[in-house]
């Protein structure tokens, strides 16, 4: 493929990518709405279009129009630049998550894919760790002491559960043998006795399933980590001087990680795109996307059931947790993991 | 050519972002132009076809150690350095000294530039190769660096302590 098919094509990819990523936050809003309604017996939105389904839409227009107040006394540089970090950052990170097999279209045999680099794990890593200076930086300069304490509880809370989330996802990399995702994914294809998928959550890495959904709850500030925005607690954290666009972005940011995470966890733990493949040629190259969506789907109805039901920690006992209990579980399930596949091998 | 724009374009970010870190007065203002330069770092490494050690430095240096600089500037609200009058020997003298010693470096490090310019793939680039290097072949440096990193954490430690433990255990003992 020559270099300029090669740029059209990732072109039209990233453009698809960022469109369809925040088409999906919109509508995990609109998910969430109605399931912690649900959960609470009530109904959630039902006006705006059928099942209020126009609702997100609704909510756009309502931050774009409403009054971008900025306090006196912030730093303004930082206090316009920090929304925008946390948006850029979350929305990058979909640029190596591959969601599906190759598909020709014509004479173009690409990946589903951005982009496949060979430490593909390792970038959404790094991504992860420098989206927390979206929250450090907004909380600090907003000069009000709700802003910088949140902001110094959720960056010190994301700091600390980055490394169990890392450790965790070690167990799958000493299984797979590659950091690309497309590799780790490949790994997980055939099944156990004919009917039980190969996925890594079925392989043995189900205590890490366990700790990466933990830590990704701490990472992206959700219930039952989410100390450091509730209202109840700090008014609104580091957000709380923020209106209209820029409150905005922060609350795309957010969703934009827990889908990011979601993806992440099909990717590793849940098998990516396998599945059941039926049908013509031309369906059977849209089918692994389909069995992609529906994990991220359920992954991510996990994390609003979660929201609707349980309370949330004390901050002493959030950081106590991720320390105390949440590392030296990733660290033995590491040695237990690299202790089975040396002596098998 | 593309290598070669990429470099000089990352190349100048990461100077211009050094020099920014000296003129700033703000100390945030500085921590931010610092996280600018691993970022460049960061991508000459993957120029080199190092890819492994560039997204360990976004991670690591960019990601967690400027983070925790970020948080001591935050928390200890160091405000706008002060600026003194400026030293008219500083002027005379240094401004000509640094412009001549960097002349005669560079004419020192041309003089012996026999080697080629780095191509791609020059460092090891897959983790495997790396891991090789690191488990393998430096493993005693490495198990040595880890206990350097634990004396410092000690050392921390000990210099945070809270003074009336240290009296609370010498009144009952």
């Amino acid at each position: 493929m020559d270099l300029e098919t090669f740029v059209i094509i990732s072109v039209i990819k990233i453009v698809a990518g960022v469109i369809i990523l925040l088409t999906a936050v919109a509508y995990s809003v609109w998910l969430e709405r109605k399931v912690v309604g649900h959960i609470q017996n009530r109904w959630g939105p039902t006006r705006v279009g059928p099942f209020g389904l126009l609702q997100p839409m609704a909510d756009g227009i309502k931050f774009l129009f409403k009054e971008d107040l900025t306090p006196p006394h912030v730093y303004k540089p930082l206090y316009i630049a920090a929304p925008m970090i946390a948006v850029i950052f979350a929305l990058t990170s979909i640029s190596v998550i591959p969601i599906g097999n190759w598909i020709t279209i014509g004479p173009i045999h690409t990946p589903l894919q951005i982009t496949d680099v060979n430490v593909g794990l390792l970038v959404v890593l790094g991504i992860t760790s420098l989206g927390v200076y979206g929250v450090a930086l907004a909380g600090w300069s907003s000069n009000s002491k709700y802003s910088l304490l949140g902001g110094l509880r959720a960056s010190a809370q994301m700091v600390s559960y980055e490394v169990s989330l890392g450790l965790s996802l070690i167990g799958v990399l000493i299984m797979a043998g590659s950091f690309s995702l497309r590799d780790i994914v490949d790994a997980q294809g055939g099944t156990f006795l004919g009917f039980i998928p190969r996925w890594n959550i079925f392989q043995g890495q189900f205590i890490a399933f366990f700790i990466y959904l933990i830590a990704a709850y701490a990472e992206t500030n959700r219930i039952p980590f989410d100390l450091p925005e509730a209202e109840t607690e700090l008014v609104a954290g580091y957000h709380t001087e923020y209106s209209a666009m820029k409150f905005a972005m922060f609350f795309m940011a957010e969703y934009a990680n827990m889908i990011t995470v979601a993806c992440l966890a099909s990717l590793l733990f849940l098998g990516g795109w396998h599945g059941w493949l039926f049908g013509p040629a031309w369906l059977q190259e849209i089918l692994p996307v389909f069995w992609f969506l529906l994990r991220v789907f359920v992954f991510l109805f996990i994390y609003i059931w979660v929201r609707g039901t349980l309370p949330r920690f004390r901050y002493d006992q959030l950081m106590a947790f991720g320390w105390k209990f949440l590392l030296p579980l990733a660290i033995a399930n590491i040695i237990v993991t690299a202790l089975i596949v040396a002596l098998r091998s | 050519m593309l290598h070669l724009i990429l470099f000089l374009v990352f190349g100048a970010i990461c100077v211009a972002g050094a020099v920014n870190l000296l003129v700033q007065t703000h100390p945030i203002n500085s921590a931010l132009s610092l996280i600018a330069v691993m970022g460049s770092l960061a991508v000459e490494y993957l120029l080199l076809g190092a890819e492994f050690v560039a997204v360990v430095q976004v991670i690591i240096y960019a990601g967690a150690i400027m983070v925790l600089f970020v948080f001591v500037i935050m928390l200890l609200n160091a405000g706008i350095e002060e600026r003194t009058k400026g030293s008219r020997v500083a002027l005379l003298v240094g401004v000509p000294g640094v412009v001549l010693g960097s002349l005669l470096g560079a004419w020192v490090l041309l003089q012996h530039s026999g080697a080629s310019s780095v191509s791609l793939g020059a460092m090891p680039g897959p983790p495997k190769e790396i891991a090789q290097l690191l488990f393998h072949d430096f493993l005693l440096p490495f198990e040595v660096t880890s206990i350097l990193v634990l004396i410092a954490i000690m050392g921390a430690v000990v210099l945070a302590a809270r003074p009336e433990s240290v009296h609370v255990t010498k009144k009952e003992g």
